[in-house]
């Protein structure tokens, strides 16, 4: 079996996909949370895929670096929004976000 | 590749997947959350096997360490209240068809991107004697390329993460009584008893502005003994 380049940006894309799938299909705001995650690590791991096979420099690693930093506080604001949305809803479903509906 | 990093990458691969599929799929979120931790060591797996030391280590204590506790977190301060509702709105035809279409879509670009292969490019080894030297992924190397050439991202991204404390605490703080007592005028507060005006099935009061205190200026309420 030869593992190259291609091999890890086919893994991209698929995990990529399912990130897509969970994000479009469920409805609790914390899987989509979730899906946003995954979607976010598979590109990650697309950049660092890129970065092996340029190893003269680490801007792929550094720009993945970044992007967890990122990730992460996105996910602190994100759950801290669920939380005030279940506090006035009384419910997780990005469904029931509808004040701005007319 | 060694024929250990293609064992490493098969399994952690296959993890990875299984595990991401899991996670979008299971009804019960806390299991969501034990799947997408398995979903981030699998990918700190791969990170090794692309000889990025550092990384799978940063992958591991943000991800595993903190991103995943926080979703345990909040599942757990939700309780019962995290599980989605039974009633589905989208049948199972719509959810297949729409999972097909991105599943062709994500199978195209990975069968396209999958003939992408430029020859291995070896990365130099320590010399003989030192264990350890600035090579490529390990921290030394990774330290110098982030506070040479991203010095100033990097300092920015601290920026991010303080106001990101801080977003994060303003908004999941809710107000103590007092504080609604001070600031919510009358009628916002003769409006947070009605229903939700938008929303037949919400509450019949808006917990996040409901205060138990009487009413100031208005007759009907029992006003307390002065």
């Amino acid at each position: 079996m030869d593992i190259g380049l291609g091999t890890y940006l086919s893994l991209a894309a698929i995990l990529f996909g399912i990130g897509a799938v969970g994000f479009l299909s469920r409805r609790g705001i914390l899987l989509q949370l979730m899906s946003i995650e995954i979607m976010l690590n598979s590109v990650n791991l697309t950049l660092v895929a890129f970065n092996r096979w340029n190893p003269s420099s680490h801007a792929g690693q550094v720009f993945a670096f970044f992007v967890i930093a990122v990730a992460a506080a996105e996910a602190a604001v994100g759950l801290a929004i669920l939380i005030s949305f279940y506090r006035l809803k009384k419910t997780v479903e990005s469904d029931r976000a509808d004040l701005l509906k007319g | 590749m060694s024929t250990g990093g293609e064992l490493l990458f098969v399994v952690c691969g296959l993890i990875a997947v299984v595990a991401a599929v899991l996670t979008v799929s299971l009804s019960n979120p806390l299991r969501s959350a034990v799947a997408l931790l398995t979903h981030v060591t699998a990918l700190a797996g791969l990170y090794l096997t692309l000889h990025a030391h550092l990384l799978a280590a940063v992958q591991l204590l943000v991800y595993a360490g903190a991103v995943v506790v926080l979703f345990v977190f909040v599942i757990m301060l939700l309780g019962p209240g995290a599980l989605d509702s039974k009633a589905e709105p989208r049948g199972w035809v719509s959810k297949t068809v729409g999972a097909g279409l991105l599943a062709l879509v994500a199978g195209a670009i990975a069968f396209a991107v999958g003939k992408v292969n430029p020859e291995t490019v070896a990365i130099p080894g320590c010399p003989d004697g030192q264990a350890e030297c600035s090579q490529f992924g390990g921290v030394n190397a990774l330290s110098a390329a982030i506070y040479r050439d991203a010095a100033i991202p990097f300092e920015l991204v601290s920026m991010l993460l303080l106001v990101a404390i801080i977003a994060a605490i303003t908004i999941a703080r809710g107000r103590t009584r007092d504080e609604k007592e001070l600031t919510d005028s009358v009628d916002a507060r003769r409006f947070a008893r009605r229903a939700f005006p938008s929303d037949a099935e919400a509450p019949l009061l808006n917990p996040a502005k409901m205060s138990t205190g009487p009413l100031r200026g208005q007759s009907d309420e029992p006003s307390a003994a002065e």
